[in-house]
């Protein structure tokens, strides 16, 4: 019989969570409670002794000095309604997971199989409240019913019931399992509705050439051979759906595109990935010739490239859209300890040493009708918040650079990106870490968690828009503690050679990673059966591509398994066999002795054509803006530094360790009272040396609504001058490209896809062209095409989003520059033109336009100072550097002023300008967003010569810091356009997101 | 002179040990070992060859039962393969050889909740103190002023004038304790060796965001009475060079920084003790 032991907290005791609840449940829902506390119910199902229990309650799953606990009793009283929050059977119950490891300990004895322990949460509500408001608390703040489920009970139900009675969310599946062939010889109509209704997201021309090569006799001869009829089996059809899902093929970035730009001039594009992605890093290379530092990029997780003589650097960034606009939290965890597995099967594994996060996100407080099924915004923005916070921290790794961006639009899809960078020694036993290589006859092995229905179909239903009826099973919980401890193992696995290739499992499970691995030896034999699950009942197909989390796949040689295993066994981490690699040419799975998949390796990785794609640009016209001039700009300046776009995210950073490791140089936060926005981080890997890795990016979907070449181009500049600005050298440096589109494909549903793919091809463009100009190879990335929401009616489209994301080395840290200001007198720079380029621009977003004047970037200007600054920095020169973007030189100076805690004095007519002279007005030398810019302090002492070291480029003098806390500038007739108490603008800036 | 040899345990989701080992080296260990829990569990690693340990900071079993719950439990309860001695017993011993444990954030919520600190009976193993839930409910990651009681028999904070500024990473930071008594014994005793203050560090205060989790008597570090336990929320680790320092780039500050005093005094201790 299961048991329920309830642990509450001392009466005196304060509940944070509870009164966390009880706040958002009044910001949230507007309803009045007067209180709310919390108690934690563990249920045991395992036969345990009283005593035995008692223990377990006593010891680890309550603290004396302040929790009470309770067996078997309901310690609920003096509430009004008890909601009680626990999983739905077979979500991942971290916190059950390790109480049942717990009580092996106390017991002496691990839990039996069938026995476990189930977590779940109380909350006791105190106030005037009516079941139906009850209701909306529990679906609407405490419970996501696609995960979780929930009981309400009012005092009096409770009194009658004698409390919750136990229940045990066990998964039962009758167990049988069963291997189905799917009949393909039917008609289009058929093949359609089988993809649909099987989640497959394979399109009718898909559907066919599988019917076709079912069809070929040669094909069927070797499958009789094999014991498997005509038909393909359920486990093949799936593992063709995963392999040539969008999600794993990028057959968007493959496809046949017919670029045609508005003014007849038509492009034949074979591939944009080929053609601009992997281009720009081969012209690059080649140029570099000797210095080419790129080590291995496209081939394998993440990109690497050299660090130093001893070390290489590893880079990935990933998205995780889908999942977290289903369950934020759980999403986003999953997103952010999914990628950390990126790096670490990267090579032969590296440690994990900085995260970077950035969010896309409808506004918090949004107040509108949103469409069923979509989540309120403020709830994915905590959940989100709350995922990435337990991620990254509780795995140990700082998350050191990131953004949040706010659109509307993001209401469709949330966009989350998480990254991971890694480091590993340049050479392992000898052989480079970057390499690695399977032979046939090594072992299959697994490590890590188990696998279970969560993650089933997650590759193929992030291929697809949105819907309501988006399955269940796509979302999972991750489980960082597994993973570190795995990775804990493996590090050291790693160091003795015991594996030779390893590689993570992340959408599309095994299908996936032992798909591609057996890519490298030329087949696999694998059978399903003897992989390890969560619980019994598993079809075989469901066993291949079930994404559950914390797995690694690697290649093991035969003579280093014994020592293998033994190894994972005193680490704790599940290791097994599930096979060999082969060089057979198929990829061969049985379950038992029955071979239940024979799919030749040709016809999964090459056997889809290309789609053909058209794009048809067309130049978007907005009107014009029309905004009358004012005397002073004061009141303007603070309505940005108060949108959601510009202000300070203290209250996100602050929740995610960005110190942890040690080697924190420059930080999110800095300045007199550690508040102002740094623009990129530094960190030191290695503890006893200096060297340094610098991150920063940039990201400007605003931009896309003119054009999203210029959106692209802003992006790689702003990415590029954030990393610049502390100090990364030009000399090492790499970038990471991630898309995030909506779907660019005509089709009925999307009639303005040929549009959409303009967009996307004008983009990649850009990217090339700044890439290459700036000499930045792309060492990785990843794109995520179909971020729209559809449930018949309406329909919402992402802007086409592009993170670039900028990763390089510093050989000094100790010369790295901070964003504010140091000390009056200092004297304040401006590097590169401002222009009338306020189109896309926050300022005319606060005003309700878009405009044309898209800011454009000039490569060779901005590369020229660019390269004279980092001249300067690395001489000593440079007391603070602040990098313009989203407000323009109002807002740059404004924050570097604050968060020095001294003033600035400017005059604008001593800004540089680019551009036609009716153009040059006070409001867009103050908030135009003109790109490549830095504003630079200076001391006095030093200003001869930094002015020397920046010969040749745009750079000129506007004024100089001040003692008095002002921000003080004065207008092209040189009366004061703005002046602000730098109190006063810091509200402004802090007050809008510091409550959240 | 003897050689003076540091451990750091980690596994099951310890995170600092690498920068622990580092400023173990820094402060004047001639070893800084670190060891997977596992390797103590297998009798590899044994404490009884150590002087120095260090449980230090991370999310233990994922603070899942409340911090560093899951891990006084394994503690308490595992034993070293072949002997069948529990790891309980090597700590035990290792105290009453009087070597040196310093446990820094989840690795202070380890000691609290084994009942090693503030021990103020003497007895190791009886919980009286416990940290918990921050009070905003939330993962802080900021730097604290932390002033130091001089007269704390806390070997680590010896020579620290007036104070020192580290950074605090936690979401269970806040110091409670089981009845009055305790908490007027350990202020008595001087136990409370570091507490959150304002910049001078002239008062403690329970204001946020200086006290960043409402800790009672904003106590941020406590030792037991002999001085060679301590436990403290604060990373000493995180700051034993300048750039590290939130505001290094503004002021002028000497090359090691406060952090390191903790290592150097443990250091110094060992070599003149054993």
């Amino acid at each position: 019989m299961p048991h329920r032991i309830e642990i509450t907290l001392k009466d005196e005791v304060r509940d944070p969570r509870g009164e966390r609840i009880k706040r958002e449940i009044e910001h949230f829902l507007h309803l009045k409670v007067d209180e709310v506390r919390s108690i934690d119910v563990y249920t045991v199902d395992a036969e345990l002794s009283g005593e035995e229990l008692a223990l377990a309650a006593a010891g680890p799953f309550s603290d004396p000095v302040i929790q009470h606990f309770s067996i078997d009793a309901p310690a609920a009283a003096g509430f009004d309604f008890l909601i009680e929050v626990g999983f739905r059977p077979g979500v991942t119950d971290n916190v059950g997971r390790t109480a049942a490891e717990a009580l092996g300990y106390l017991l002496g004895r691990p839990l039996q199989a069938g026995e476990g322990v189930y977590t779940s949460v109380q909350y006791l509500i105190s106030g005037a409240l009516s079941q139906s408001d009850a209701e909306r608390i529990a679906t609407g703040l405490l419970c996501n019913t696609l995960i979780q489920r929930y009981q309400i009970l009012d005092a009096a139900g409770f009194a009658k019931l004698g409390g919750v009675a136990p229940f045990v969310p066990k998964v039962q599946v009758e167990a049988k399992i069963e291997v189905n062939e799917v009949d393909l010889e039917v008609s289009d109509t058929e093949l359609s509705r089988i993809s649909r209704d099987g989640v497959l997201a394979l399109t009718l021309d898909e559907m066919r050439i599988i019917q076709a090569h079912y069809r070929d006799p040669e094909v069927r001869e070797k499958r009789r051979a094999m014991g498997l009829g005509a038909a393909p089996t359920d486990v093949e059809l799936e593992a063709l759906a995963q392999t040539w899902s969008e999600h794993c093929k990028h057959k968007i970035f493959s496809a046949d595109v017919s670029y045609d730009d508005g003014e007849g001039n038509r492009e034949e594009i074979r591939s944009l990935f080929k053609s601009y992605i992997q281009r720009t890093t081969a012209d690059v290379r080649a140029a570099l010739g000797e210095r080419d530092y790129c080590l291995s990029v496209f081939k394998d997780n993440a990109g690497v490239i050299r660090f130093n003589d001893d070390w290489s650097l590893v880079f990935k960034v990933e998205t995780h859209n889908s999942p977290s606009a289903l369950d934020p939290y759980g999403g986003a965890l999953t997103g952010i300890v999914g990628v950390n597995r990126d790096p670490f099967g990267t090579g032969m594994g590296a440690k994990l040493i900085f995260n970077t996060d950035v969010f896309c996100f409808a506004d918090p407080f949004y107040d509108k009708e949103l469409p069923k099924r979509l989540l309120h915004p403020r709830r994915i923005f905590e959940g989100v918040v709350e995922g990435v916070e337990h991620g990254g921290n509780k795995s140990g790794i700082p998350t050191v650079n990131g953004s949040i961006v706010f659109d509307d639009r993001f209401a469709g899809k949330p966009l989350v990106f998480c990254g991971t960078a890694g480091i590993m020694p340049a050479k392992i036993l000898g052989a480079p870490s970057e390499e690695k290589r399977i032979l046939p006859g090594d072992l299959i092995v697994m490590t890590g968690g188990r696998i279970g229905k969560d993650g089933i179909h997650g590759a193929t239903f992030s291929s697809e828009e949105l819907s309501e009826s988006s399955p269940v099973s796509a979302v999972q919980i991750g489980d960082p503690i597994t993973q570190k401890r795995m990775f804990d193992f493996l590090i050291r696995a790693r160091d003795k050679g015991l594996y030779r290739f390893i590689t993570d499992n992340g959408a599309g499970g095994l299908s996936s990673s032992i798909g591609e691995m057996s890519e490298e030896c030329g087949g696999c034999r694998l059978d399903l059966s003897l992989a390890p699950l969560k619980y019994a009942g598993l079809a075989p197909w469901e066993i291949l591509i079930s994404e559950a989390q914390e797995r690694m796949s690697l290649a093991v040689p035969p003579e280093n398994v014994d020592a293998f295993m033994e190894m994972a066994k005193r680490f704790g981490v599940e290791a097994t066999v599930l096979g060999t690699f082969t060089d057979s040419g198929v990829f061969h799975m049985l379950y038992g002795e029955k071979t239940v998949a024979y799919l030749p390796l040709s016809f999964m990785h090459a056997g889809l054509p290309p789609m053909q794609i058209p794009a048809l640009w067309a130049q978007p016209v907005h009107p014009e803006p029309v905004i009358a001039a004012v005397a002073d700009y004061t009141l303007d300046l603070t309505d940005l530094l108060s949108c959601l776009n510009i202000c300070s995210k203290e209250s996100v950073v602050r929740r995610y360790d960005h110190e942890v490791q040690g080697g924190s140089v420059v930080k999110p936060f800095t300045g007199v009272a550690n508040d102002g926005p740094s623009d990129a981080a530094v960190i030191r890997p290695i503890l006893d040396s200096f060297e340094a890795v610098v991150v920063g990016h940039g990201i400007s979907p605003r931009y896309s609504d003119i054009d999203a070449y210029h959106m692209a181009a802003n992006a790689v500049d702003e990415g590029l001058r954030n990393y610049v600005a502390v100090g990364g050298s030009l000399d090492l440096i790499a970038g990471l490209d991630n898309f995030c589109w909506c779907d660019p494909v005509l089709s009925e549903r999307t009639p303005d896809g040929p549009y959409k793919m303009a967009q996307l091809v004008r983009a990649n463009k850009a990217l090339y062209d700044y890439c290459t100009a700036f000499s930045m190879p792309l060492i990785s990335g990843k794109d995520s095409m179909k971020n729209d929401f559809y449930d018949g009616t309406t329909k919402i489209s992402i802007p086409p989003t592009l993170l670039f994301s900028v990763i390089g080395k510093m050989e000094d840290a100790r010369l790295a520059v901070t964003m504010d200001v140091k000390r009056p007198g200092d004297l304040v720079y401006l590097l590169g033109a401002t222009a009338d380029e306020l189109g896309g621009s926050e300022y005319l977003a606060q005003k309700g336009f878009v405009g044309n004047n898209v800011p454009k970037v000039d490569a060779q200007a901005a590369l020229a100072g660019y390269r004279a600054y980092h001249g300067a920095l690395n001489a000593g020169l440079v007391a603070s550097c602040h990098d313009l973007s989203d407000g323009g030189l109002a807002v740059a100076a404004a924050e570097s002023a604050f968060a020095g805690g001294f003033g600035i004095s400017l005059e604008l007519d001593k800004v540089p300008f680019r551009g036609e002279a009716s153009g040059k007005s006070d409001r867009a030398l103050l908030f135009s967003e003109s790109a490549s810019r830095l504003l630079i302090t200076v001391r006095p002492d030093k200003a001869k010569e930094f002015e020397a070291a920046m010969a040749g480029t745009l750079c000129c003098r506007l004024g100089e810091v001040t003692a008095k806390p002002l921000l003080a500038i004065a207008g092209l007739s040189g009366e004061l356009v703005v002046r602000a108490e730098l109190a006063r603008l810091k509200e402004a800036w802090q007050a809008p997101l510091k409550d959240l | 002179m003897i050689k003076a040899k540091a451990l750091v345990i980690t596994g099951n989701g310890t995170n600092c040990e690498m920068e622990a080992a580092h400023a173990c080296k820094l402060g004047g260990f001639d070893e800084a070992r670190i060891a997977h829990l596992s390797e103590l569990m297998s009798g590899e690693v044994s404490l009884d060859d150590y002087h120095f340990l260090n449980l230090t900071g991370g999310f233990l079993d994922g603070d899942d039962l409340g911090s560093a719950k899951a891990q006084a439990n394994r503690l308490r309860y595992a034993a070293v393969e072949g002997s069948g001695e529990r790891i309980v017993e090597q700590l035990l011993r290792f105290i009453e050889q009087g070597k040196l444990i310093l446990g820094v954030c989840n690795g202070f919520q380890l000691l609290v909740k084994m009942g090693m600190l503030p021990a103020l009976s003497g007895n190791y193993l009886q919980q009286t103190a416990t940290l918990t839930s921050n009070v905003n409910g939330r993962f802080q990651d900021r730097w604290c002023y932390l002033k130091c009681d001089p007269a704390s028999p806390s070997l680590y904070t010896r020579g620290i004038e007036g104070g020192v500024y580290l950074p605090i990473r936690h979401g269970e930071g806040k110091f409670l304790v089981d009845k009055p008594e305790t908490l007027a014994a350990i202020e008595a005793r001087h136990l409370a060796c570091l507490k959150y203050s304002d910049r001078e560090y002239l008062a403690p205060t329970m204001e946020f965001p200086e006290n960043p989790n409402g800790s009672v008597n904003a106590i941020a570090g406590v030792c037991d009475q002999t001085g060679r336990i301590m436990g403290l929320m604060p990373h000493p680790e995180a700051f034993v060079h300048r750039t590290q320092h939130p505001r290094w780039t503004r002021e002028e500050l000497p090359e090691e920084g406060g952090g390191l005093a903790f290592f150097r005094n443990a250091a110094q201790y060992v070599k003149e003790s054993f």
